[in-house]
């Protein structure tokens, strides 16, 4: 049980100085289309980084550079300081379209990622029911994902990325296949679970009320090639905003005006060809 | 009627209900019309010979055909003639179905095995394999290595085209999921592209076993004592029309046997789609 406590002491325990993300000057070229250029930005441990810009703006692919599934063209992505000892997977991400193995139960689609670490028997169905248990699943382990409805398919995939306790999470508009209502709470899970046990998350959206609400910092991207337009920080306390705190709502105006800009230019230069 | 309301005449301000128009293409399990089909074709067939319209030249009676079909069985004769087939089947067509898997996975996984694989299985798939029997026969003996190596060759082909198709459409999100997560390369083949391949290599197989069968015949039709193919090659050269529809009987059979087969299976592997 050794395995599982430290697991558990991770989720409940104090939180540890983990792992900071450094971008050092990021560039990146599909063919001749330039997609980001020049990013260079700090993501701190225990942080949530919130990402805004103009659809197609290079969002998804910055993403996939500081996860490791891309290459940058020029620049680097840094990590500094190591990530928590008990970190399965450092950098983990969790999909708009949740990719889910059709063919797995819930129970399996958690179990796949923890297969190839070595934990089998006991010490996985530990973590599984600790994750399905905080992502209010525990009722669901053996449904397949055909049965479930999107809001509990992405709260499998939160908990599939919870299992191997990421010290980044990178999340690529994790509540955008999603109705407002369930968008909603949602939100109010991933803070819950913030709160807990505060992680470092990127979190890509187009949707402000989501990034004023999550964003320790929201960074807005102009549109293509994606360049750093505007860091804006807020410094309440997730758990403690609320829908129309005014705080929020001015960051919130401030936001949408900087993406009003950058959409409308986005869309006349379609126009243009 | 195709009454949307806008072209119907409207008596009043009377609300007119909404045509229905979200139905077929979704196929459901209804087994009792195949049955009514093979039932009403030959009976249609029975009443046809039996007054004369159709004339004993052209078709058997059905009741003949059982009758004989009796008499293979009572003899022995049957499964002295199936049981060497359906070794020859399932032989020449496990060997070439799980060849042919692997190396439709290759293709589909390895950019090498795809550059030089597919040229090679795209000239090979259109010989028909029957004109290679002799070559066969030198290669692999006259008796039944020769005969494996028509059915495996023929089942192949078709196998590796579906299956490279197959591991082609695999959910390449999902793939990138697992990278994402760390998961070995082996882990990745084996945990989510060969399940999400699944459902093309069995709809292959269908295709590939039908050939199997139809190879197995043709292989007896050309050199064997015994066997369903020289069986009917037999009551052919005769001119034994109830023979021939007999052996002809087997064969659909063994089709409907090995669609059943595969049928099972994708209920048992694929019950995760929706
Ligand atoms: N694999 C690829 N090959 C070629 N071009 C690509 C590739 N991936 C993305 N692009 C292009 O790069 C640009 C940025 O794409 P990206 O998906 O990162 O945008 P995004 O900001 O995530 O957009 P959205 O808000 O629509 O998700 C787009 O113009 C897209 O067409
Ligand atoms: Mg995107």
């Amino acid at each position: 049980m050794a395995a599982v406590s430290s697991h558990a002491g991770m989720l409940s325990g104090s939180y540890r100085v983990g792992m900071d993300i450094k971008l050092d000057g990021i560039s990146h070229h599909y063919g001749h289309t330039e997609v980001l250029r020049n990013i260079s930005l700090d993501i701190p441990a225990g942080q949530i980084v919130c990402l805004v810009g103009p659809s197609g703006c290079g969002k998804s692919t910055l993403l996939r550079l500081i996860g490791g599934l891309e290459r940058p063209g020029n620049g680097r992505v840094l990590q500094v300081g190591a990530p928590p000892a008990d970190s399965l997977n450092p950098l983990t991400f969790v999909f708009q379209d949740f990719a889910l193995l059709p063919w797995r139960s819930v129970k399996g689609n958690v179990s796949l990622v923890l297969e190839d670490h070595g934990i089998r028997g006991k010490r996985s169905k530990a973590i599984i029911d600790d994750v399905l248990n905080r992502t209010k699943l525990a009722d669901f382990a053996d449904a397949l994902p055909k049965q479930l409805s999107g809001g509990m398919k992405q709260r499998v995939a939160i908990a599939r990325a919870l299992a191997v306790n990421p010290a980044v999470m990178l999340m690529d508009e994790p509540l955008s296949a999603l109705d407002a209502q369930t968008r909603e709470l949602l939100m109010d899970d991933l803070v819950a679970l913030w709160t807990r046990q505060p992680f470092t998350a990127v979190y890509v959206t187009h949707n402000l009320a989501e990034a004023v609400r999550l964003g320790h910092t929201i960074v807005v991207l102009s549109r293509r090639p994606g360049r750093i337009r505007e860091i804006i920080s807020i410094d309440t306390p997730i758990s403690e905003r609320r829908a129309g705190d005014p705080v929020c709502q001015r960051k919130h105006d401030l936001l949408w005006e900087l993406m009003r800009e950058e959409a409308r230019a986005a869309d006349e230069e379609l126009i243009d060809g | 009627m195709a009454d949307t309301g806008a072209g119907k005449k409207r008596d009043g301000d009377g609300p007119i209900e909404v045509r229905f128009r979200g139905g077929g293409f979704a196929p459901r399990s209804l087994r009792w019309v195949g049955v009514a089909v093979f039932v009403v074709l030959i009976a249609m067939v029975q009443w046809g010979t039996e007054s004369g319209w159709i004339s004993a030249l052209t078709l058997p009676k059905p009741t003949d055909v059982l009758a004989t079909f009796r008499e293979l069985w009572e003899s022995g004769l049957l499964f002295k003639h199936l049981q060497p087939s359906l070794t020859r089947l399932v032989i020449g067509a496990a060997l070439g179905a799980s060849t042919g898997i692997a190396i439709g996975v290759l293709i589909g996984l390895f950019s090498y095995a795809r550059a030089g694989l597919v040229p090679l299985v795209a000239a090979i798939f259109p010989i028909p394999k029957i004109a290679l029997l002799p070559l066969f026969v030198i290669w692999f003996g006259i008796d039944e290595g020769s005969k494996y190596a028509l059915i495996a060759f023929g089942t192949f082909t078709p196998t590796v085209v579906a299956t490279y198709g197959a591991v082609d459409n695999v959910d390449r999100s999902l793939i990138r999921m697992g990278q994402s997560f760390g998961l070995s390369w082996s882990s990745i083949v084996r945990k989510i592209v060969l399940p999400g391949a699944m459902p093309g290599i069995l709809s292959g197989l269908r295709i590939s076993l039908a050939i199997a069968i139809i190879l197995l015949v043709a292989a007896e039709m050309l050199g064997a004592e015994y066997g369903i193919g020289a069986y009917i090659l037999e009551a052919g050269s005769l001119y034994d029309l109830e023979r021939l529809f007999a052996g002809v009987v087997i064969l659909s059979l063994l089709g409907v046997l090995v669609s059943a087969l595969i049928g099972f299976l994708e209920k048992r592997l694929l019950g995760w789609r929706i």
